[in-house]
């Protein structure tokens, strides 16, 4: 059995990976991959937060008391939190993608040390 | 008027979609769609000034399980900036963005900036305002790169990493912060977190707030996308993000969730004025130094914003006398106001001119004013005013954060404030003496005036600019009780948890 603490922990090593990928990778795929890896450490991280161990579903139905209830069932907001950021990072994911074709049609060229006409 | 509050959001975000299903059939419906939007928001943003605080249930749910819209004074004057500058910049974009193509796609982009700003400020719960932010920041990115250029492409995409960059920060902290007190509504999250205390989870929220939050606002050592994204997006957009978005994303939040959530803090408040010191400092030295229009505003717009952090920082302190505190906080305010007006005039007659001229080059400009005497004048008022000088808006609120400095002894804060101000008027001279006076060089014989619906705003702008200086007992009602919501956590607690 994995310790809890362990999970908490490897979503963070995810985190740390994305951000690598993000600044030492001079390919600019390879940097939206770490960002989108970065947000998907999140959302696990989200997702941890409302896990419970032999939690069931939230939902009322009838064989359940509320006594159960309240002792098994899993936080559902952080579910709804993690789909919002999905959607969210979806949309952020398709305007780096088509931003990219744009830049590789000016430019040639999948290197960040290339595109550098401005001084930043 | 309380029914009306959810509005702020919808009609923009509404108009956004519509607006793209209409020009499929007519394209001239996007001017005028966009325009009577705006001037609906502007007008209900001045209405609400005079609307007493309230909470708006959405849906009816109950305070911790719904979402919770919250309008006090604080956010009467976010909503007023976001959506009269706004509208300024949409008459001014009926005429400058016929240069460029697909204005119908640029219209929903502005209105879903504006609808996501609009969002951010009255939210009351700290997922909404991740959504907002968001929804604000991707049509950001977007307008940016909007001129589909070479450069502007290049700086949207900067901008867009790092931007992507604060919002994973910003959802990391909003998932401690949850994780935590277990509730994402802002007032009982700060009775929770009141019983909590500054617990290492806490604290590392707070880094991840500062990180994220500071990046939106550019403070400097998140500030490398700002002096390339800012110059790179279409003139009116420009004014609009220096103008109003950096402030609704980056310094509102800021105010917001380190006031009304956590609280005044030592260990906040110090690194918030260090922020806010550097910011000052270092892109006003390098601000000397630029000779493109565009760019030179973006770096006095981190200084600016320098000056804004320093005051909140300093409000934020616990252990300095309440009176020092609340005339830092508004000094806070009053300069946001401030900044908001005039970096929005500086960045229209930035565009005014190249609008005509076809450069933004300091070299290549010069002796304007006898051609373009309109946008001449008001270049010359809005440098006048955030350079500090008598009796316009900026002298008057960066005086009062400096006497606020000053009271709570940092003398080297007050006197660096101070220097930086005479820093700014040397890069303002340097500005007008390439653009507005000086020769006119042979090529620019020939210019004229801006059409009347870019001078306009640009005149009610620079208006608006001496009014907030002279007339300032008219409004000072408004900006002192908003200081003085931000600095009461109790009364925003109350608001909505009751008594």
């Amino acid at each position: 059995m994995i310790p809890y603490w362990l999970l908490y922990f490897l979503t963070l090593v995810i985190f740390v990976l994305g951000l690598y990928c993000l600044v030492a990778k001079k390919n600019i795929i390879k940097k939206i991959i770490g960002v989108v890896i970065t947000e998907y450490s999140i959302n696990l991280f989200l997702v941890l937060i409302g896990y419970r161990k032999g939690g069931i579903a939230p939902i009322l139905l009838k064989d359940i008391s509320e006594q159960q209830m309240a002792e098994k069932g899993v936080d559902p907001l952080p579910q709804a939190l993690v789909l919002t950021s999905i959607v969210i990072g979806l949309g952020v994911l398709a305007l780096m993608v088509s931003m990219v074709l744009r830049l590789y049609e000016k430019y040639k060229t999948f290197d960040m040390s290339e595109i550098n006409d401005l001084k930043g | 008027m309380q029914g009306i509050f959810p509005l702020f959001t919808a009609i923009p975000l509404a108009a956004a979609f519509f607006n793209l299903l209409i020009t499929k059939v007519n394209r001239k419906v996007a001017d005028y769609l966009a325009f009577f939007t705006m001037t609906a928001l502007g007008t209900m943003a001045v209405l609400m000034l005079f609307e007493q605080p309230f909470v708006y249930k959405v849906g009816g749910w109950e305070a911790p399980w719904g979402i919770l819209l919250v309008f006090d004074r604080l956010t009467a004057i976010m909503l007023l900036i976001i959506n009269v500058i706004g509208w300024l910049a949409t008459v001014y974009s009926l005429k400058y963005m016929s240069t460029y193509t697909a204005k119908a796609k640029y219209y929903s982009l502005f209105l879903l900036m504006i609808g996501g700003m609009n969002g951010v400020v009255i939210t009351g719960d700290m997922f909404n305002l991740f959504v907002f932010l968001e929804i604000a920041s991707i049509a950001s990115y977007a307008l940016v790169g909007f001129g589909c250029g070479k450069d502007e492409l290049e700086a949207s995409f900067k901008y867009l990493i790092l931007g992507g960059i604060a919002s994973t920060g910003i959802l990391f902290g909003i998932a401690f912060l949850y994780s935590v007190t277990g509730t994402l509504n802002m007032p009982h999250m700060a009775r929770q977190l009141e019983a909590v205390g500054m617990n290492k989870a806490v604290l590392f929220a707070v880094a991840l707030f500062i990180m994220g939050f500071g990046l939106k606002a550019s403070s400097v050592p998140f500030h490398a996308w700002l002096p390339d994204a800012h110059p790179s997006a279409p003139a009116p957009i420009s004014a609009m993000l220096s103008g109003v978005l950096i402030k609704a994303l980056g310094v509102y939040t800021i105010i917001r969730i380190m006031f009304n959530v956590f609280g005044q803090n030592h260990l906040i408040s110090s690194v918030i004025m260090f922020l806010g010191a550097l910011s000052m400092v270092m892109a006003g030295l390098m601000a000397i130094g630029q000779s493109d229009f565009k760019r030179m505003l973006a770096y006095s717009s981190i200084s600016q914003i320098g000056y804004v952090m320093l005051a909140v920082g300093l409000a934020l302190n616990p252990s300095i006398p309440s009176k020092v505190a609340a005339l830092a906080m508004f000094g806070a305010l009053y300069h946001l106001v401030n900044h908001a007006v005039f970096k929005s005039l500086l960045f229209l007659d930035s565009g005014a001119v190249e609008y005509r001229t076809g450069t933004r080059d300091l070299n290549k400009l010069g002796g304007l004013i006898t051609r373009m005497p309109v946008t001449g004048a008001t270049c010359s008022i809005g440098s006048l005013s955030i350079a500090g000088l008598p009796p316009f808006n900026g002298f008057w609120s960066k005086l009062v954060i400096v006497i606020a400095l000053m009271q709570a002894h940092h003398i080297v804060y007050g006197g660096l404030a101070i220097f930086i101000s005479f820093i700014t008027l040397v890069y303002f001279v340097k500005l007008q003496k390439n653009t507005v006076f000086g020769d006119l060089p042979d090529r620019l014989k020939a210019i004229k005036e801006a059409p009347f619906a870019m001078t306009f705003p640009l005149v009610i702008l620079a208006i608006l600019c001496i009014a907030l200086g002279v007339a300032y007992p008219f409004f000072q009602h408004q900006l002192v009780s908003a200081a003085s919501t931000v600095l009461d956590k109790l009364t925003f607690m109350n608001l909505v948890v009751g008594g």
